[in-house]
């Protein structure tokens, strides 16, 4: 049992940190306000290997491990959560191939990505199938060599840049999850009808939007590990990615408890620091309690899946904790704000926004429950 | 070219310093590292001098305790091509890391065209160490300098002077440059540079083997205190100008007997 990064992880984590706080902090209110995805920023972050954390040596990624980009995640999150999902994504949509992906198709799609910085999006949602993911109806026929998809995607992060469409449909929605595939779309493909911009509650800078696919024409070499295969990759994608989340939501939480801990020793109310009025150390303790469990959780979902032992469990415990914790730490945050907390001129409104977000994507805090309750009950 | 860079390793600029328990030192057990930010334009400064002039190499060179390499790693990161640790404690004065700087020079078998520092370690802020390692090596130096450009054989530095002027020097290499501030910006380590920088060689030397003894020392640290805490301010209440004249009374007797400054 050993809690210490490595030499080369406290690099990764003063570089990414180094990034968040000089280049996304700074930023990140005005592409809030804006509602616009950060190009430059994003494209900075590409170039020093901070984004597509997932794609292994072999296809000219940084072989990171998942711990590695745990704590790459962490420190843009900190910077900030929406520009952390616009890069998040791309991890989201490439895993599926990096997991299931024959080597061909690993060569072809994710090589791509690191020679310059591209845009992927993720397409399991629909509009009338969130958490019940294996229910989606996106249809995917055979038709010769080729299949053809037809369908309403919901939520799609990334999708008005995207370069790369990872999506999930059905070969027959009545076999529910055994007909799930999973297909790769490249961009300017036929078809593809990208809809208008979510304007969003928070991670305002991220793109999100619906997408329709009309009789959209992809060899049957897109597809990823086979027809009727892509239920295993898309849970083998969340154990992977429900960590990553969460490690979202820790970074989120940090930031939101370093700003209340630096304004509680400043703003003065009778007469004293608000930092030595006790509800607020005990507010300001729990928060500090609970970012670090978050942490803890996140670490071990990363180190069991380095170990390759089954994280599922952990995964889900790990990303309904974390989220629900985040959630609570930036409103006390807020809170210990008082009236200036709830003003844009201060930075914990919008992680507060922000972290909403965190308990609702990659399966809602209720559907990790249930994962876990599975997992537990059924084993 | 050969380029040295002379980098140290000092506490964050966020750390909360305090005397260790017997006072010799600061207590440095859970201190976060971090290079010097002025050697960070010295750093960058070699890799842009390398970058124009083919075939050159940078080291990276420091004095300090072994147990965390940052500073080194972080420059090969940035790109530097091998690294010097002369270990050593943490409380050496000038002199002996200027002379212990030299022998590591001696000991990589190259002759410097060019040594960059920064112009000060912002921990200490002693702002010896280049122009000592200079004199020891007998070539020009120039410190706080925020402008470079020049040749293999023949560079023009400009150093910021009283009153934002500039000071132009022409210098013939090889010579010791000490970097301020706004000679350029520092490139970030990548994560590629970092996972390659692990593979490059890190040479650790002792103390003896760069011919540095205990006798070197000209500056010997007797006692690491805090600054005496200062009292809280007084207020004095002159809203009422039917009082005024006892207020000014007051303060000025004050200043006589208790802050004694008149
Ligand atoms: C900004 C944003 C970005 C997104 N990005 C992407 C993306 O890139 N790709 C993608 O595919 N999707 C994306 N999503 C979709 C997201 O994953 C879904 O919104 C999420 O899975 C929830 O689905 P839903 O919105 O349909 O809610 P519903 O499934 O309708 O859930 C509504 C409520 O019911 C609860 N609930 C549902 N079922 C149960 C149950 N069995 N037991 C208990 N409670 C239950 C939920 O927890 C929730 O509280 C994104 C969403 C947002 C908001």
């Amino acid at each position: 049992m050993d809690f210490s990064y490595t030499p080369e992880q406290i690099e990764i984590k003063d570089l990414a940190m180094k990034f968040a706080k000089n280049e996304m902090m700074p930023k990140a209110q005005e592409f809030d306000s804006k509602a616009e995805m950060p190009f430059q920023i994003l494209e900075k972050a590409w170039s020093l290997g901070l984004v597509n954390t997932c794609i292994p040596t072999e296809f000219g990624g940084n072989g990171f491990s998942a711990i590695d980009s745990m704590i790459i995640t962490e420190a843009l999150a900190y910077g900030c959560m929406g520009m952390n999902t616009a890069i998040m994504a791309n991890d989201l949509a490439l895993l599926p191939i990096v997991l299931g992906g024959s080597l061909e198709q690993k060569k072809k799609f994710l090589t791509p990505f690191t020679e310059k910085y591209k845009i992927a999006a993720f397409c399991l949602t629909e509009p009338s199938n969130g958490s019940d993911a294996g229910g989606i109806k996106t249809s995917i026929k055979e038709d010769g060599d080729d299949v053809i998809i037809n369908g309403n995607k919901m939520w799609i992060t990334n999708a008005g840049y995207a370069d790369l469409f990872v999506l999930y449909g059905t070969t027959d929605s009545s076999l529910k999850h055994k007909a799930i595939t999973a297909v790769v779309i490249e961009k300017g493909t036929a078809g593809i009808e990208i809809g208008k911009k979510e304007d969003k509650m928070g991670h305002r800078c991220s793109d999100t939007r619906a997408v329709t696919f009309n009789n959209v024409r992809v060899s049957k070499s897109n597809i990823i590990g086979g027809l009727n295969k892509g239920w295993g990759i898309a849970m083998k994608t969340l154990d992977h990615s429900r960590p990553m989340v969460a490690a979202s939501a820790v970074g989120g939480a940090q930031c939101a408890l370093d700003h209340a801990i630096k304004y509680a020793k400043e703003r003065v109310q009778f007469n004293v620091p608000i930092s030595q009025h006790q509800a607020i150390q005990f507010m300001i303790a729990d928060m500090a309690m609970k970012t670090e469990a978050s942490r803890l959780l996140v670490h071990k979902a990363a180190w069991l899946l380095d170990n390759q032992l089954s994280n599922t469990q952990l995964a889900s415990y790990a990303k309904a904790f974390a989220a629900d914790s985040c959630m609570q730490i930036a409103t006390d945050a807020v809170q210990v704000f008082g009236g200036y907390g709830y003003s844009k001129e201060y930075p914990v409104e919008k992680i507060m926004r922000d972290a909403k977000l965190i308990q609702l994507y990659e399966g809602t805090s209720q559907i990790q429950r249930l994962v876990i309750a599975k997992e537990i009950f059924t084993r | 070219m050969n380029i040295y860079v002379c980098v140290k390793q000092v506490p964050d600029t966020e750390t909360k310093i305090i005397p260790n328990a017997d006072g010799t030192f600061i207590e440095t057990g859970s201190i976060k590292w971090i290079m010097n930010p002025y050697d960070e334009f010295a750093v960058e400064q070699a890799l842009l001098v390398q970058a124009a002039n083919a075939g050159s190499t940078v080291t990276v060179l420091r004095v300090g305790s072994v147990k965390d390499t940052e500073a080194l790693r972080t420059a090969m990161a940035m790109g530097a091509d091998d690294a010097f640790l002369v270990e050593a404690a943490d409380n050496l004065d000038s002199y002996s890391i200027a002379k212990a700087l030299k022998g590591a020079i001696s000991k990589s078998g190259k002759n410097p065209d060019l040594i960059l520092t920064g112009k000060q370690a912002i921990d200490d802020d002693c702002l010896q160490v280049p122009q000592i390692l200079a004199t020891m090596l007998d070539i020009p130096s120039v410190s706080v300098v925020v402008e470079y450009s020049g040749s293999t054989t023949d560079i023009v530095v400009k150093r910021e002077i009283e009153g934002g002027a500039l000071e132009v020097y022409g210098v013939k290499l090889p010579a010791m440059i000490a970097c301020n501030k706004g000679i350029n910006t520092p490139r970030y380590a990548s994560l590629p540079g970092i996972m390659k920088a692990k593979k490059k060689p890190l040479v650790v030397l002792s103390l003896a083997e760069v011919s540095v003894v205990e006798s070197d020392r000209r500056v010997k640290y007797s006692h690491f205190q805090l600054p005496p805490e200062k009292p809280s301010g007084k207020k004095f209440d002159a809203t009422d100008s039917a009082k005024m004249g006892g207020v000014v009374k007051e303060v000025v007797g004050l200043l006589r007997t208790e802050a004694k400054v008149i």
